[in-house]
């Protein structure tokens, strides 16, 4: 905006006389960085500490968590209390456990539903965002951009609207309480978060990679798997982690639709959450299992979302 | 029905001349006639079947979904056999079209019918037409409009996550050390479970007599610190878990706009004297005006649809102080089993939200070309 900043050397006032200046900049920057590394600090305190939490309560005992001990060694002595209840400790993980084979495979639902549902979006999803940026299409009255829109718009169906017809159509179907059920659901939910990152994504592929792909003599399809779909794999990968942490987290469809078999993992830890009143060792080891995957997903791949969620905000 | 134009511009491919013997065309036709008769046959077998009029049939619906997934295959050979090239280029559009169709229009038509519905499964009788008592039924509902009103105040609250977000993602744009670590932190919020967050945060860190959050609000003076026991203290605290996980997705949203922001406008203000305040309201702030727009409109799509926190901490309580729609229909699902008079209220507000959305949309792309 440089008609703003032209307006603005209007209204300054005009720079203080040299030395004092410099004294105080000084002071103003120190104080500034003071400030700066005091808000980092502290959001990060913010965001860290409810994990720290749950993660160190699951190693306390009854009276610990009552007397609000929170550094562990010095506070209290952790123990493998909360993990043992799940029968994920050392010394019971190599005995049965019921507990640990229902967590198990809440776990493995949780997997399959999140990963099937973000494969098969994902597929979904950029043959359409390849077609809808490079060609134009027509569907009766409808061009790119409506077509595009009709995409993006299942993104406001609240759950709600959607729970109760699929109730009853997947009882017709055979698909209540089954995992296949439940990738379908989220594959729509979250299509058109793929089709809008995938887009921008091949937006930003240059149109001529792929007629010279045609003049190599390869065909549309040819031209999109071998030149254009590896030069997508960052878009990829974002458009894939966000999917996977949307369908890994959904409670409201997998609380309505699953019963038994399907069961996922929110599902689990919200009805323990009831049961057990306050058995916050066992709570807290099943939270941090819960939690674990994605967190480590997000430390490690943390840089494929942003630049992901950038090529979006781009646009 | 179908047809993608021969017009090209300079984004989009020129369409090679090439012509379809006419054979093959007559054998594509074929094919979409003979599964769609198929697909038709299926269904017809079905719905017989299900109304009682033949004993012939399937114990279930599941054959049709096959037969409607070979019917979208035969319909893309179909049209690549037909159009050539035409159909290759529809073919990338197809797969998505066709599972939306399936998984979004059917589901919604449908939930229309059960809306006009007069269906408890806990009663005996089964479901019968009830016309439009449900949605008069809705208008005297105060829990309902009541939850309207808690998601007007979810709904502003997205403003202050904006600020905060605004705040943070400028933190992290600064010139700081460790950026990668602090954004690493600042990003975990986003990967976790509401589900989990409800009650790491709401059940146990808030928790009234030794949570963390309790205690240091009694040192701070506040005798009585149940976040969950008055209505205004209760809305708060689930808008603070909410914003604990959300505010990550804008602020990430919002560091890639100030990322792409280019520097030499922003050293022009300093030249020219602006202080860090005028610099942010004359020159950072209208030129992310854009990106901010399009963060706050995802995140109101996203707050209109919470439910996970409240259903797990308050159930919606106290009084209702804390219920979002979603949260109050699901306990119409699933505590009243009301499956007819919930669907009617879910069918309402996805209306209300067509409108909301419509209006913000205009609004909001007239208010950016105004300022931009």
């Amino acid at each position: 905006m440089p008609k703003g900043v032209a307006l603005l050397a209007i209204f300054t006032p005009a720079s203080q006389p040299a030395r004092k200046h410099h004294a105080a900049t000084r002071a103003t920057r120190i104080l500034s960085r003071l400030l700066i590394y005091g808000a980092l600090l502290f959001w990060a305190f913010v965001c860290l500490f409810p994990i720290y939490w749950t993660v160190t309560t699951s190693f306390k005992s009854a009276l610990d968590v009552t007397q609000g001990h929170l550094i562990p060694w010095l506070d209290f002595q952790p123990d493998w209390k909360g993990w043992r209840s799940i029968g994920l400790s050392p010394d019971s993980i190599l005995g049965t456990s019921t507990a640990r084979a229902e967590f198990v495979s809440r776990f493995e639902n949780s997997i399959i539903t999140s990963v099937g549902a973000s494969v098969l979006a994902l597929v979904l999803g950029s043959l359409a965002a390849y077609g809808l940026s490079r060609f134009r299409y027509r569907f009766g009255w409808m061009r790119n951009d409506d077509i595009l829109f009709f995409f993006m718009s299942q993104l406001i169906l609240p759950p709600v609207v959607l729970a109760l017809p699929f109730l009853v159509l997947y009882k017709a179907l055979a698909l209540l309480d089954t995992r296949l059920g439940l990738i379908l659901l989220y594959t729509l939910t979250v299509l058109p978060i793929v089709i809008w990152i995938m887009r921008d994504q091949f937006n930003s592929i240059p149109v001529e990679l792929d007629e010279a792909a045609f003049v190599d003599g390869l065909s549309i399809w040819g031209a999109f798997i071998r030149i254009v779909l590896p030069l997508a794999v960052p878009g990829m990968v974002a458009a894939f982690i966000l999917s996977l942490v949307l369908c890994w987290n959904e409670y409201f469809f997998a609380a309505l639709l699953t019963s038994t078999d399907a069961k996922t993992l929110p599902v689990m830890v919200a009805s323990q959450t009831g049961s057990q009143g306050i058995n916050w060792w066992s709570m807290a080891a099943l939270s941090t299992a819960a939690i674990a995957p994605l967190v480590i997903v997000g430390i490690l791949l943390e840089r494929y979302i942003v630049s992901g969620l950038t090529t979006g905000a781009g646009k | 029905m179908q047809n993608s134009s021969p017009v090209a511009d300079d984004r989009h491919h020129k369409l090679a001349p090439h012509r379809v013997l006419v054979s093959r065309k007559n054998a594509g036709r074929a094919l979409v006639v003979l599964a769609s008769a198929g697909f038709l046959l299926v269904l017809l077998i079905q719905i017989l079947h299900s109304i009682g009029a033949t004993t012939a049939g399937y114990t279930d619906w599941r054959p049709v979904l096959y037969a409607y997934l070979l019917w979208a295959i035969a319909f893309g050979i179909g049209q690549v056999t037909i159009r050539g090239e035409r159909g290759q280029r529809a073919l990338f559009l197809f797969p998505a079209v066709f599972f939306t169709v399936a998984v979004v229009i059917f589901p919604t038509l449908f939930g229309i019918y059960i809306a006009s519905l007069d269906w408890n499964l806990s009663s005996f009788e089964g479901p019968h037409f009830n016309g439009l008592n449900n949605l008069i039924g809705l208008f005297h509902d105060d829990y309902y409009w009541n939850a309207l009103r808690n998601m007007i105040f979810y709904t502003l609250a997205v403003l202050g996550e904006y600020a905060i977000a605004f705040g943070l993602a400028l933190l992290l744009n600064a010139e700081i050390r460790a950026r990668r670590l602090f954004r690493v932190v600042f990003l975990l919020p986003l990967m976790l479970s509401p589900v989990a967050v409800s009650w790491m945060i709401g059940k146990s860190l808030m928790e009234y007599r030794f949570g963390p959050a309790a205690t240091l609000a009694r040192d701070l003076g506040w005798d009585n610190p149940a976040f969950f026991a008055f209505p205004w203290v209760a809305r708060l605290s689930i808008e603070a878990m909410d914003a604990w996980v959300s505010i990550p997705f804008i602020m990430i949203m919002l560091l890639a706009g100030l990322q792409a922001m280019s520097k030499e406008v922003l050293e022009a203000a300093k030249v020219d004297g602006a202080s860090g305040w005028q610099s942010f309201w004359h020159v950072t702030f209208p030129l992310m005006l854009p990106v901010s727009v399009t963060v706050l409109i995802i995140r109101i799509i996203f707050k209109l649809k919470l439910a996970d926190i409240v259903i797990n901490v308050t159930a919606g309580g106290p009084g209702g102080a804390t219920d979002t729609v979603s949260s109050f229909i699901y306990r119409v699902y699933r505590d009243r089993s009301n499956v007819g008079y919930g669907t009617a209220l879910a069918m309402f507000y996805l209306l209300l939200i067509i409108a909301f959305l419509t209006v913000l949309l205009r609004l909001s792309k007239r208010w950016t070309q105004k300022v931009a």
